[in-house]
């Protein structure tokens, strides 16, 4: 069937209607959306309410700014503090708080801190200020590392000596992967990313129903796309047939798109990373190759970061695992709210709390 | 073109101040009132008066279906309008920052003639200061404006009464996302202009239709959500809303769905909600359709005793759900 209208309402409510009937047959059945953007969505839309009552959604840890580290964000806080330099990124970062400051803070100060929406930009005021050391905080998933590359090769062609790249970028597999190896929350399903997915392809997945017999259903962000995900996964469970199963066909190919993935490993290779609440996974990260070693703004501006603090009360770690509701966070709407953000997940327009508080989850 | 540039020199308040003045305010803007030239503008007039300030500081100054000469008369004309007043009189204040095109200038205070014209209100008085360089961005407006009320006319924000029903001119979010193209650190173009537009004239026709509109506003800054909200709270009274009845632009909302923002806390520069007993509701509509202004009015909700002070959106799927005020600049999603 020819879908016109991903948001109809009348084909939402027969999609609602198949997975009430589905959902008779099943147990209890818990879902975990990877991606903050789902998460977002089925909050915008109210799908958590209209689900059965045995059918519940967690959120998941696809959330960029909400995993960055404290001692990346200290990081970044630091290169800016050096002197004639802009320090370039999207917006989201400008509001976490380190573990004294968040950029924001010091952009009142008076550094140089600028808010762009694509890499690109960034290169452009690298060019415009040939005098100035321009460098852009690399933060996203596989969706964002291949235009960051692009900007960075572009910038040798252009020979711009004065662009560089502070690379936080993570690999979403080992996220999910290490989700399920720690086995805090007990799953039944995985709602799959789907602008991840349309760069490393659906069939980056293969492992989830592979080695951990779960299946995953790849999904786009309106309501339909995200309830024939739901329905697909509740189809497998109850079928016990786990697999990929790819409902955002009209974006996501079962190889990705190699042309990203080619630009994205010319410039990265893969490294360990730190993530807030999962902490150091083996090749879960992207680092700049030696080849463009003069972009990377860690070597070229290494800074030893010492006394990293990390708030106490904040549940942001167990929010992204999954383990931790953000109504169960003794800080949430009572300290954290996004005017005063304690934690990431309340910044970032993809965090879990930031949607239980939008959208007056109780 | 000319490259010719304003300097600080143009602001001395010497020679070359009164050279721009009369070269390019003067000569595009000149009234009875403005050619007194004296220290203040001097007029009579009586009535209930309206009297209110904003200024302007927009980025880009030039942008798809305007620029920041239109948006300074316009927000101002609607200010006044939206509390019912006929506006007036206007003030004029630039700060320019040294090195500002002439031709940028001129085309900034040829807009402003077209927006007065079109408004139907006059600059009495104004100011133009310049500063150096990197003190202000390119140019800064400030204008007041006064309006003259109605007699009988008790439109304010902490009118709306429960039953009342909620009507929104057209289509909403247009002029955010204007801007947010327009910028060029955004990496894509849209086809969606800025709504800017006078509503005073469609106000005068709505209230001589129906003097009981109870709440006017114009969502500009946070735009919808943040207006509906502030409704509530002011009038202790809590709004519903159909997700499914409010008018967006398609452009604008697959912009949106690219940049992670939601339409409904991104600003309009010629919209206005207004709220109004139910018996009156379609007697209103149907003036306000007949407008050029609110041509796309539709009905998007209602008042309601519950929920004091809250906004609730019955989504397309029949969830309600709160609709919660902005906090923070609306912020594109990074992946």
């Amino acid at each position: 069937m020819k879908i016109l209208d991903y948001n109809d309402t009348q084909l939402s409510k027969k999609i609602l209607s198949e997975i009430e009937e589905i959902s008779l047959s099943l147990g209890d059945i818990t879902i975990m959306e990877f991606c903050g953007t789902h998460t977002h969505s089925i909050f915008r839309f109210g799908i958590r309410e209209l689900l059965p009552e045995n059918v519940t959604m967690l959120s998941g840890p696809g959330c960029p700014v909400c995993v960055t580290d404290n001692l990346d964000i200290d990081y970044s806080l630091a290169l800016a503090e050096i002197p004639n330099t802009i320090l370039v990124t999207f917006g989201d970062m400008v509001k976490v708080p380190g573990s004294y400051k968040s950029l924001q803070d010091i952009k009142a100060e008076g550094k140089d801190i600028r808010i762009v929406y694509s890499c690109m930009s960034a290169l452009e005021i690298a060019e415009q200020n040939p005098r100035k050391s321009v460098i852009f905080l690399g933060v996203g998933f596989e969706t964002t590392a291949p235009t960051v590359a692009g900007a960075i090769i572009e910038a040798k062609r252009r020979r711009i000596d004065n662009f560089f790249v502070y690379s936080m970028h993570k690999l979403t597999p080992p996220a999910m992967r290490s989700i399920l190896e720690l086995g805090e929350v007990k799953l039944d399903g995985i709602l799959g990313p789907g602008h991840v997915s349309t760069v490393i392809g659906s069939e980056a997945w293969s492992f989830i129903p592979d080695n951990y017999k779960m299946p995953i259903a790849i999904a786009g962000f309106d309501t339909i796309d995200i309830l024939l995900g739901i329905r697909a996964l509740l189809e497998m469970i109850r079928d016990k047939t786990p697999r990929v199963v790819n409902t955002y066909l009209r974006a996501v190919k079962p190889k990705g798109n190699k042309l990203a993935q080619n630009l994205m490993y010319e410039v990265f290779e893969v490294t360990d990373s730190y993530w807030r609440g999962l902490g150091r996974l083996p090749k879960s990260g992207l680092k700049i190759r030696e080849k463009y070693r003069n972009f990377d703004a860690s070597i070229q501006f290494p800074i030893n970061i010492e006394n990293v603090v990390r708030h106490k009360l904040c549940k942001c770690g167990e929010v992204i695992r999954g383990v931790t509701s953000p109504l169960e966070c003794p800080l949430f709407n009572k300290v954290c709210n996004p005017t005063n953000p304690i934690g990431p997940c309340m910044v970032s327009s993809e965090g879990t709390c930031s949607a239980y508080y939008l959208y007056g989850a109780k | 073109m000319s490259e010719k540039r304003i300097t600080l020199a143009y602001g001395s308040g010497g020679r070359l101040t009164h050279q721009l003045i009369k070269d390019i305010f003067v000569k595009y803007l000149g009234n009875e009132i403005l050619y007194q030239m004296n220290d203040s503008a001097t007029f009579t007039f009586s009535g209930n008066l309206a009297f209110t300030t904003d200024s302007y500081v927009v980025n880009p100054i030039f942008f798809p279906g305007g620029d920041i000469g239109k948006l300074a008369i316009y927000g101002t004309v609607n200010d006044l309008a939206m509390v019912g007043a006929e506006p007036l009189y206007i003030s004029l204040g630039i700060i320019i920052e040294e090195g500002l095109l002439f031709e940028e200038l001129e085309r900034i205070v040829l807009s402003i003639k077209e927006a007065i014209e079109e408004a139907g209100v006059k600059v009495v008085t104004g100011d133009t200061k310049v500063v150096e360089k990197g003190k202000a961005d390119k140019v800064f407006i400030n204008t007041s404006g006064i309006g003259v009320i109605p007699n009988g006319i008790n439109i304010r924000g902490d009118n709306a009464k429960p039953g009342e029903v909620v009507i929104v001119s057209g289509t909403v979010g247009d002029h955010g996302i204007a801007i947010l193209s327009a910028r060029k650190s955004l990496s894509f173009s849209v086809d969606v202009k800025s709504d800017t537009a006078p509503l005073n004239r469609l106000v005068k026709e709505m209230i001589e239709a129906v003097p009981e509109i109870s709440v006017l506003r114009d969502p500009t800054r946070g735009g919808f959500a943040t207006t509906l909200n502030e409704i509530a709270q002011a009038s202790n009274v809590g709004i519903e809303i159909e997700e499914s009845e409010i008018p967006i632009k398609d452009s604008v909302r697959s912009a949106c769905e690219l940049l992670g923002i939601d339409p409904l806390y991104i600003a309009n520069e010629g919209k206005l909600i207004a709220i109004v007993p139910e018996s009156k509701a379609d007697l209103l509509l149907r003036v306000m359709k007949n407008s050029p202004y609110g041509k796309d009015a539709k009905i998007i909700g209602r008042v309601t005793r519950e929920h004091p002070g809250k906004v609730v959106l019955i989504t397309r799927l029949g969830v309600r759900r709160l609709l919660d005020m902005l906090s923070g600049d609306p912020l594109p999603r990074i992946c």
